[in-house]
């Protein structure tokens, strides 16, 4: 699995069905980011040449590089837009959130 | 064919952790722990303990060390004493809430101010909140024993919880007897290596040690007291099956010396306790019915067997070597809170003595008889927490 | 071969996180465990990065990762380190992630002692100049100016007005194995600094700077611009310190304009000139003893 998922997890209801201690399996994920997102970044899959910048500059690794054009998880962008400034080609634009 | 070693008691500590093979030691020196650590180097130099022994910067980085190898899946050891353990405070939380197994030795020592070497137990209770399994030892052999029934305890699955073994300053630490050293085969028979359920697997990994906020946080907390009250049973079994395989056994939590019968008890911990069994019988020969209640275990505390085994007692001395300032001994507070569960409490008296190390005669604990005795007879409303044998007015 | 977005793999390792938009630290961290792989053991202090990355039941590490005690990450790094030995584990890195103030202050006797053990483990220090978890405060590697929320800017208080620790050479004092200074607006050269940390054998240190949109008051997309920026006018150097020497990796022949780059910033708005020309003069004398003794 390239990214982690959102995940259900139910509250135990027996105290021995908690973990030992604050722990937890790695990469189990129960919200989404999205709500921190006042701007949405879309590609224009014309522009971009899979030059590879944007992919590599996410802090938050929501650009997915593995098929012919590069996608967005939109779960988990919040929009902070260093994908945009950062590409040489123009190929990404920012858009108020609703506005598309 | 017996093996016997005249060794003193942090010598006899060492014995013990070499036996239990703990895979990594992370220590820091302070006086009186040092003989124990510096015999583990000993140990680790001339092959006879295979271990990763780490030369740490502070206390607080000798507990961290023993988190972040608990973290993996290492059995680990560490000791300290009074500043030290002071200063590890955090760490001390640290360990019980992420429920380590970790093993320490504490040398009950005097907390600063004033500077005092000596041994008192102002360090080891004023940590009794901190959520570990606390042990006190009353000799040498003990220790030894003690410090490998602490690896059975904590590495319970049931119980993962870390584990202090005390034992006072100077007092025991530098004092020599004959200890019999127990079997190395056997030891790995009562306690062999398991993998710790709560560790970091490299195929399976894992987020330890996390952040739970007011949504999740109780139920941690209640998971982690739940653990530390049955690991009562736990430390009755665990003395039970050492018995069955070296021969020796300390009562669980608590030893009845003489109570039964008793109008009169002391109760008290660690090498005071020793003294104190001496006087009862001088005492008993002369035909007063007086007794010892040793409390070998703290936490978790044994209200239980204390309210079992004092509820026909006319009046109960506590003996301990701290203060809680602006109140009284916390034992006393401890003790007192168990026995208000009877219909018919006993009166009970506090004897703060042998702060900064400060000796504690037969004498001493004679003169504490016959006050209790006095003062169960005495109608007198009276201020009922004495320090013992003070200079001054 | 140096590691670069095509060959880098597309799995994330630090993924979901609540850090704020435009965070260098979490971009720090993402090509950090890029780098290192999924055997890596994260060892991340309570830091924003923590806070962000570990509220139950929300597990934003891919890999192994513990939270240490606040002064303690290198001695727990240590631990781990000691207990993996002990059982024989192979093929793992222990990767330790503070930061500023979690390296410079209270946890420098922890990482005094890890490296002077010399123990194999890799500790970066993401450096966004302030104690931002807690909302702002200085910390020993808050810059000359910087207006932070206990050394706020105004007649009395000028911002904060002691110099940055220099935990760079700090640690190169140690005689560490590699020490490195990066920052996230030059990605090649901090990709190929932890490439070379990794394969270090004994313990490495990364001091990567990491512009905090929300600390230092400037837009969100502007992270990566900023870090670029610092180096280009001589505010952060990058370098290197290993086998007893020092090397400088970028020696700008002219510096761009430090006030362009305070001006950005509004933790910076409050200075004046001559404020400006204070830090600018501290940097030609960092720089005149760089240009003298390190390798280029």
């Amino acid at each position: 699995m390239e990214r982690p998922v959102v995940q259900t997890y139910n509250k135990p209801k027996y105290i021995d069905d908690y973990p030992l201690g604050p722990s937890f399996t790695s990469g189990h994920l129960t919200e989404i980011s999205s709500g921190m997102r006042t701007y949405k970044p879309i590609i224009d899959n014309e522009k971009c040449v899979k030059c590879l910048r944007c992919f590599l500059v996410c802090p938050d690794g929501t650009i997915d590089k593995s098929g012919d054009v590069l996608e967005i998880d939109y779960d988990f962008c919040k929009g902070c837009g260093i994908c945009a400034k950062e590409c040489k080609f123009n190929a990404i634009t920012m858009h108020k959130e609703g506005e598309i | 064919m017996s093996n016997k070693i005249f060794a003193s008691g942090d010598e006899a500590l060492a014995l013990g952790v070499r036996l239990a093979r703990p895979q990594v030691i992370a220590a820091y020196p302070i006086t009186p722990q040092t003989i124990t650590v510096e015999r583990l180097a000993d140990y680790v130099e001339d092959g006879s303990l295979k271990s990763e022994y780490m030369y740490v910067e502070s206390e607080h980085s000798a507990m961290a060390a023993c988190l972040g190898a608990s973290t993996i899946g290492a059995r680990t050891f560490t000791a300290t004493s009074s500043q030290g353990l002071l200063y590890m405070c955090e760490c001390l939380h640290y360990a019980s809430g992420s429920r380590f197994p970790i093993v320490m030795m504490n040398a009950n020592r005097s907390t600063a101010t004033p500077w005092n070497i000596y041994g008192d137990q102002r360090d080891s209770l004023s940590q009794l909140d901190t959520g570990w399994i606390q042990l006190y030892v009353e000799n040498g052999q003990e220790a030894l024993d003690t410090v490998i029934q602490a690896y059975r305890i904590a590495e319970n699955p049931e119980i993962m919880t870390p584990v202090m073994v005390n034992l006072d300053g100077f007092v025991l630490t530098h004092t020599y007897e004959l200890v019999d050293l127990p079997k190395q085969s056997l030891v790995d028979k009562y306690i062999p290596f398991k993998d710790y359920p709560n560790k970091m697997d490299l195929d399976n990994p894992m987020s330890t040690c996390i952040t739970a906020g007011p949504a999740w946080n109780m139920e941690f907390k209640y998971q982690q007291h739940c653990a530390i009250m049955n690991s009562a049973l736990a430390i009755k079994e665990a003395d039970k099956e050492f018995e069955a395989l070296f021969g020796r056994s300390y009562g669980g939590l608590v030893e009845n010396y003489h109570c039964d019968d008793a109008d009169a008890v002391i109760v008290t911990l660690g090498s005071v306790a020793g003294t104190t069994r001496i006087v009862v019988d001088d005492l008993r020969a002369k035909g007063y019915k007086v007794g010892l209640l040793k409390l070998r275990c703290l936490r978790p505390f044994p209200k239980e067997e204390l309210t079992k085994i004092l509820k026909n007692v006319n009046v109960v001395g506590v003996l301990e070597k701290d203060i809680s300032f602006g109140y009284e001994g916390a034992v006393f507070t401890e003790v007192n809170s168990a026995l208000s569960k009877l219909d018919k409490m006993p009166k009970t008296y506090n004897f703060i003595a042998g702060l900064g190390g400060r000796n504690i005669s037969k004498e001493d604990i004679k003169g504490a008889f016959e006050k209790i005795i006095a003062y169960s007879d005495s109608k007198e409303i009276v201020n009922n927490v004495e320090f013992v044998k003070l200079g001054c007015e | 071969m140096a590691i670069n977005a095509k060959n880098m793999t597309n799995k994330e390792l630090f993924y979901g996180h609540k850090a704020c938009g435009g965070c260098a630290a979490s971009l720090t961290i993402r090509w950090t465990l890029k780098v290192f792989g999924e055997r890596t053991i994260a060892v991340v202090p309570p830091n924003c990065m923590s806070t962000v990355g570990f509220i139950f039941p929300h597990m934003t590490f891919g890999c192994n990762a513990v939270i240490p005690p606040f002064a303690a990450t290198a001695a727990v790094m240590s631990g781990i380190l000691a207990g993996a030995e002990a059982q024989g584990l192979e093929d793992y890195h222990v990767v330790g992630f503070a930061g500023d103030g979690g390296t410079a202050d209270i946890g420098i006797q922890s990482l005094s002692g890890a490296i002077d053990r010399n123990d194999k483990i890799t500790y970066i220090c993401y450096d966004n100049e302030a104690y931002m978890n807690t909302g702002i405060q200085k910390s020993g590697l808050t810059p000359y100016g910087m207006k932070t929320t206990n050394t706020p800017a105004g007649k009395n208080i000028h911002g904060s007005m002691s110099q940055k620790k220099n935990m760079f050479e700090i640690m190169a004092a140690h005689e560490i194995t590699y020490a490195a200074t990066a920052s996230v607006g030059y990605p090649e050269d901090m990709l190929k600094k932890l490439e070379k940390a990794k394969n270090a054998p004994g313990p490495s240190y990364i001091h990567v700077f990491a512009p905090c949109p929300t600390g230092w008051g400037t837009e969100s997309d502007t992270t990566i611009e900023i870090g670029k920026e610092a180096v280009d006018c001589g505010l952060w150097y990058l370098a290197e310190y290993e086998n007893d020497e020092f090397t400088l990796n970028k020696n700008p022949k002219e510096f761009s304009s430090v006030e362009d780059y305070l001006k950005k910033q509004s933790r910076f708005s409050h200075l004046d000139e001559a404020d400006v020309n204070e830090i600018i003069s501290q940097r030609d004398i960092k720089w005149n003893k760089i240009r003298k003794n390190w390798v280029r």
